[in-house]
């Protein structure tokens, strides 16, 4: 293959998703739409149907043998989970139903226990709205401040900016590893640093830096790390969150609940051992199982490879893109620092209307704000295109992007 | 969907309905459009928004008894919800209320795909907008303009001049939907 940036055979990885064979209008599909989620490989689906067909019973509570292997499956994946992330233990990694539960669980925990009025919490307006919302809920509740690292014309955060950002007032800093409106891969391990110097606790959204680089939690230093199965090519529904043991451990509970609960009593109750404390409730087993597949995929590629094809194709992108007329492309110049995402606008062509058009060729892109109405407000936009891709995405694909986009200025001309 | 198309856009081949969908006629309004100025002197107005793709249509109409004496919006998004709306406010100025509901009523017909509608002169330049009616996801562009003109003539009577009264037709302003 042309663009094989590597050893590996990217038109065979392609071949094991089975969507990817769809025809739209007749036309084969270019996915890319991978920041909001990604296709399933056939391991995925079968592990899914597996576990449903062989499997599937309530876990931690029965005694006959279904149960016993639907529980071993369960944490089984739990531990795998673990491992994926670099976690020092299975009992640090919470099942969430996704990065933004577990955000949510963050600040309905940990932070309403430990924020007072006068603390503050520093975010970034690069934000998913899932790592802003939370904040803005615990700082009305507790009356800490909400502050903001900004961003320069290329989407990149200002660091400098952190020493007179970061106080002995700050006791929380919320980040992104990666953005999913610009693709930039934010310098977290200096983050993490100047952020615990400042004595903070830090926490970081990983939903789109799982999916395409070998997250390594002990490496990062942070406190949290928040990621979600569907967009690395697990099942939708799961998540996790993992926390350092003794922070999880002085936590209360998120949700109350069947499953979390050690001895309940008519006032009082006590709670279940890390990490069962923190889920209530029959869990989504099956989504386990599911996104523990997805972990054996990814690193049976290796993320040496998907690293580097993923660099491959974004930097291909970027400089088809920017030779066509009349187009601005959002995000870091320097393709070493954008990870999977290309936002752009087109002329005064509406990115619904780019977007509309593209999925008549069988392209499917995001158009609108991303859930990211703070980096719009930044580029001083409503909108943005965006083309996302993912290990299975090829050059190819770049060049039906850019004929897709000719198709665009043949409509809507160049104004 | 299929079949070949005689049509074509700009000298390039295109997809029947995407032909259809973007109607020169429709890209003239979504670049001059009519009426998109704010009416200093209105006496209802309403704003709509869709929160999951950013469109925003603030109308804004000057009521004399039963008829709108003038109308103008303010405004962002696609081509489909920017002509729509710019389209609807050419037709409508000097329309009564009923004549008003009467034409939304039309136009979301012609969006659930009757080519009676669609032939109805007194649609004016929104017969270009029958296109969209192939496409189920943009429908919603096209009929936002018209839920500002159902606020805007609402059925119980205008609000006053400085209008900060809730209720009546249409409101001093709605704030748009909290987005997701």
């Amino acid at each position: 293959m042309s663009d094989t940036s590597n050893d590996l055979d990217w038109a065979a990885v392609r071949g094991l998703f089975p969507i990817l064979s769809e025809e739209i209008g007749g036309k084969p599909l270019v996915y890319l739409d991978n920041a909001a989620t990604s296709q399933k490989p056939r391991s995925v689906i079968d592990a899914l149907t597996n576990y449903y067909e062989h499997t599937n019973a309530n876990v931690h509570r029965g005694i006959h043998e279904l149960s016993r292997r639907s529980t071993v499956a369960y944490e089984d994946a739990r531990a795998r989970l673990a491992r994926f992330i670099g976690a020092s233990g299975p009992e640090e990694l919470i099942w969430t139903r996704g990065t933004t539960e577990a955000i949510n669980l963050v600040a309905g925990s940990w932070a309403l226990d430990n924020l007072r009025e006068g603390d503050e919490i520093l975010i970034s307006s690069m934000e998913h709205h899932s790592n802003i919302i939370p904040w803005q809920l615990v700082a009305r509740r507790t009356g800490a401040k909400l502050k903001y690292i900004e961003m320069d014309d290329e989407g990149r955060l200002v660091v400098e900016d952190l020493p007179k950002l970061l106080s002995s007032r700050t006791r929380l800093v919320a980040i992104s590893h990666i953005s999913n409106a610009l693709g930039t891969i934010n310098p977290v391990h200096e983050i993490v640093e100047q952020a615990k110097a400042a004595g903070a606790t830090v926490l970081v959204d990983g939903a789109q830096a799982a999916p395409h680089r070998k997250v390594d939690v002990q490496e990062l230093g942070c406190d949290f790390y928040a990621f979600s199965g569907h967009k690395m090519c697990g099942p939708t529904g799961v998540g996790g969150l993992w926390g350092r043991k003794e922070l999880l451990e002085s936590m209360p509970p998120y949700h109350g609940g069947g499953e979390m609960i050690s001895i309940v009593g008519r006032d009082e109750s006590t709670w279940a051992e890390l990490p069962h404390k923190f889920e209530a409730g029959t869990p989504n087993i099956a989504g386990a199982v599911g996104i523990a597949a997805a972990a054996d995929f990814l690193d049976e590629l290796g993320f040496d490879r998907i690293e580097e094809h993923g660099r491959d194709i974004v930097s291909y992108a970027v400089e088809r893109l920017n030779a066509i007329d009349d187009i601005r492309v959002f995000g870091p110049n320097d393709a070493s620092e954008r990870s999977g995402v290309v936002s752009f606008l087109m002329g005064d062509a509406h990115p619904h209307d780019i977007s509309t058009i593209l999925d008549s060729e069988g392209i499917a892109i995001r158009a609108g704000h991303h859930c990211a109405q703070l980096v719009m407000q930044h580029f001083g936009v409503s909108a943005t295109a965006r083309a996302s891709f993912y290990l299975y995405n090829s050059r190819e694909d770049v060049d039906r992007l850019a004929e897709g986009l000719e198709l665009v200025q043949g409509i809507f001309g160049t104004a | 969907m299929a079949g070949p198309d005689p049509l074509k856009v700009t000298g390039l081949m295109t997809e029947p309905s995407l032909t259809s969908l973007y109607q020169q006629l429709i890209l003239e309004h979504y670049r001059n459009p009519r009426n998109k100025s704010v009416l200093e002197d209105s006496t209802v107005e309403a704003h709509v928004s869709n929160p999951v793709c950013g469109d925003q249509i603030r109308v804004m109409a000057r009521m004399d008894g039963d008829t709108i004496q003038d109308v103008r919006f303010e405004g962002q998004g696609c081509s489909i919800s920017q002509a729509s709306v710019s389209m609807m406010t050419a037709i409508v100025k000097g329309s009564t209320r009923s004549e008003a509901l009467e034409l939304a009523d039309r136009f979301s017909e012609m969006m659930r795909g009757s080519d009676e509608a669609a032939a109805d002169r007194s649609m004016g330049d929104l017969r270009a907008l029958q296109g969209v009616s192939k496409f189920p996801v943009r429908i919603k562009c096209a009929l936002l303009a018209f839920d500002a003109l159902r606020e805007v003539v609402g059925e119980s009577r205008s609000a006053p001049p400085n209008g900060n009264r809730s209720g009546g037709g249409g409101r001093a302003l709605r704030q748009p939907k909290a987005a997701h």
